[in-house]
């Protein structure tokens, strides 16, 4: 049994970043619809949370659902002061394209390119997603499109 | 910024509601002290003395499922039934449960749910009432381990000259659930 991949139990889970993840998704949302999102944020993480198949990238994990809802949240219900969201060519939204595209890199620089092309997010959010610093969330997202480049040419 | 209580309560409740959760829990206050005690949609599945919310919830998961969460009032018909019998007006809990314990433990613990209120059995006698006379020892463990204290009585289990031996919450809530229910005077 490997104690650092353990699962942890969702109550444990919860405790430790809703805070956090409340504070995100009110620099995204706003203080007034902050609430719903972070209801729905950990509705999904609850319901997906039984096919979990280890505890690492917890947080990451946790805010890229964060990031989901906000999105799902400015879609639809716009405001005036919405960022414009990050959209595919194709229309296909960015992060569902990056999801696919990215399932091979290395985790966190997975989550760091998601994060940053697909949700938009700041590099300070990603590196508090990732509990690293703002220059690691730069490196590895830069790394993972350099790497996604890469695959991409051969 | 921290999760205020109304939002939180808010979101442990939508949780309940949603029947993604493996086991709901709640704290309760009991003469014998604060009891932690855990249900899943089937059944109740584990009471501990020990206040620690975090090994609880560790612990249940393991056995349960790690979508474990603590909902106020959760387990409401469970407290109503042991605040009854603490005020000595029930002698039998009506809970189902919802063990998931290994066989040879279940069978022990069926057969310990039947020692009657007010009553005490030795180890000797549950084993030799689940076809195991040997298993003295065993049958200890199986008490050691009991899931469900209080409602699953091994309080009632005492050694085969009558000393109380242990108890998974300590000698003196043994002693203290005897007295209340009148087997030691």
């Amino acid at each position: 049994m490997n104690a650092v991949a353990a699962i942890p139990p969702f109550e444990t889970m919860y405790q430790t970043h809703r805070d956090e993840i409340l504070a995100f998704l009110r620099r995204r949302l706003g203080r007034d619809r902050a609430d719903d999102a972070f209801q729905e944020t950990f509705l999904r993480a609850l319901r997906a949370y039984g096919r979990l198949e280890h505890g690492l990238h917890l947080r990451a994990w946790l805010y890229t659902i964060a990031g989901r809802v906000a999105l799902d949240e400015l879609r639809h219900r716009p405001t005036q002061s919405n960022p414009p969201e990050p959209a595919h060519e194709d229309g296909r939204p960015a992060y569902a394209e990056l999801e696919h595209l990215s399932a091979a890199l290395p985790p966190t620089e997975r989550a760091a390119v998601v994060l940053r092309y697909g949700y938009d997010l700041a590099y300070s959010d990603i590196a508090l997603a990732l509990g690293s610093t703002e220059d690691a969330a730069r490196q590895a997202a830069s790394s993972g499109v350099r790497r996604l480049r890469r695959k991409e040419l051969r | 910024m921290t999760v205020s209580n109304e939002l939180d309560r808010r979101f442990r409740a939508a949780a309940a509601a949603s029947g993604d959760l493996d086991v709901h829990y709640d704290l309760l206050d009991t003469p014998v002290g604060p009891l932690l005690v855990g249900a899943t949609d089937r059944g109740l599945c584990r009471i501990w003395f020990d206040p620690e919310p975090e090994r609880f919830a560790a612990d249940v998961a393991r056995t349960h499922g790690a979508r474990v969460l603590r909902v106020a009032g959760s387990v409401d018909d469970a407290r109503r039934q042991l605040d009854e019998y603490f005020e000595q007006r029930r002698q039998d809990f009506d809970l189902d449960v919802d063990l998931r314990v290994a066989p040879f433990h279940e069978r022990v613990l069926a057969e310990l749910r039947r020692v009657p209120y007010g009553r005490l059995t030795t180890y000797g006698t549950l084993a030799a009432q689940v076809d195991a006379p040997r298993a003295a020892r065993a049958v200890g463990t199986v008490m050691n381990r009991n899931p469900l204290p209080i409602v699953l009585p091994c309080h009632r289990v005492v050694g085969a000259n009558g000393s109380l031996t242990g108890y998974g919450g300590g000698l003196p809530r043994k002693e203290q659930l005897l007295r209340l229910e009148g087997a030691l005077i």
